[in-house]
């Protein structure tokens, strides 16, 4: 979207990931998945974060930078450790089961477009 | 500072799970940069996100069917910019679900803080829509169809700056 002309700002809860992807500008809100934009029902909070985006906005002035919002999640980090373990799983049974159904008809898809010679139109 | 590291840690948990492949995670070399055509009080602006979820009507019923992801099918959804959060319901299973629900749509989507700003004039406009594509694996598919189509429909609504919360 930044090569089409628009100028972005990303917000981010996992910073490797979006510092290996490389996004032009970047808010990084160290809090666990699904809170990029702040912590739920926490207005103040969400308003800053926004502000955060906006200000780097106006402020870089090369790509690639990455803003390190200091907002901490909790007190205790053994969210960080516990997250994606066997003690807890990431999808619970009903997702993982729904996970593999998509999973499924993806490889079906593919299979049967690779039996077309030509590239079918969407 | 501390922070989880989800490339290796999603690495290790799929190899646990028996999934011998590992997922690239998507890498720019060159970074494109567009410096803000105009100031910030001038600029239209959108928000993009991976979050799935459906919008509802007046009744509580949800406007379309939830679809699935993983086909080739051009996956962009859009959202009205002034529809209402509590009409908006997340069906996203991409979060840490021990830690977080997603009932406050604006910690990964926010509508309504973007509605605040702009009353206050932070801003000169909101997009007509905003935008939600799913969070597909496939590179090819985001670059060449989801990711075109959500910049042109910004192109033709003359959209400057892209909020994007992806999930």
């Amino acid at each position: 979207m930044e090569k089409g002309g628009l100028s972005t700002v990303t917000f981010t809860n996992a910073r490797d990931i979006a510092a290996h992807a490389g996004n032009p500008r970047q808010i990084f809100l160290n809090y666990p998945l699904g809170n990029p934009a702040g912590r739920p029902h926490d207005v103040e909070n969400q308003r800053e974060v926004l502000r955060a985006g906006l200000k780097l906005l106006e402020d870089a002035d090369k790509a690639g930078i990455i803003v390190d919002l200091p907002h901490v999640w909790s007190e205790s980090n053994l969210w960080m450790k516990k997250f994606m373990t066997d003690e807890q799983p990431f999808l619970s049974e009903e997702g993982e089961a729904r996970r593999q159904e998509r999973l499924k008809k993806a490889r079906e898809q593919k299979a049967r477009q690779s039996q077309h010679p030509f590239p079918i139109v969407p | 500072m501390a922070y989880i590291h989800y490339i290796d840690r999603t690495h290790e948990y799929y190899r646990s799970q028996g999934y011998e492949k590992t997922y690239n995670y998507a890498h720019n070399e060159d970074i494109p940069f567009t410096p803000l055509a105009r100031p910030l009080s001038e600029c239209r602006v959108t928000l993009v996100t991976t979050a799935s979820f459906l919008l509802l009507d007046e009744e509580g019923r949800p406007l379309e069917a939830l679809k699935m992801l993983g086909t080739n099918e051009m996956e962009v959804f859009t959202a009205p910019s002034d529809w209402p959060a509590d009409r908006i319901v997340s069906t996203s299973e991409d979060h840490d679900r021990y830690q977080t629900d997603m009932k406050d749509v604006n910690a990964f989507f926010p509508i309504t803080r973007l509605q605040e700003i702009l009353k206050e004039g932070v801003f000169g406009s909101l997009s007509k829509n905003f935008y939600r594509t799913l969070p597909n694996y496939s590179h090819r598919k985001t670059t060449e169809v989801d990711g075109p189509e959500i910049l042109r429909q910004c192109l033709e609504d003359k959209v400057d700056v892209a909020l994007l919360t992806p999930v």
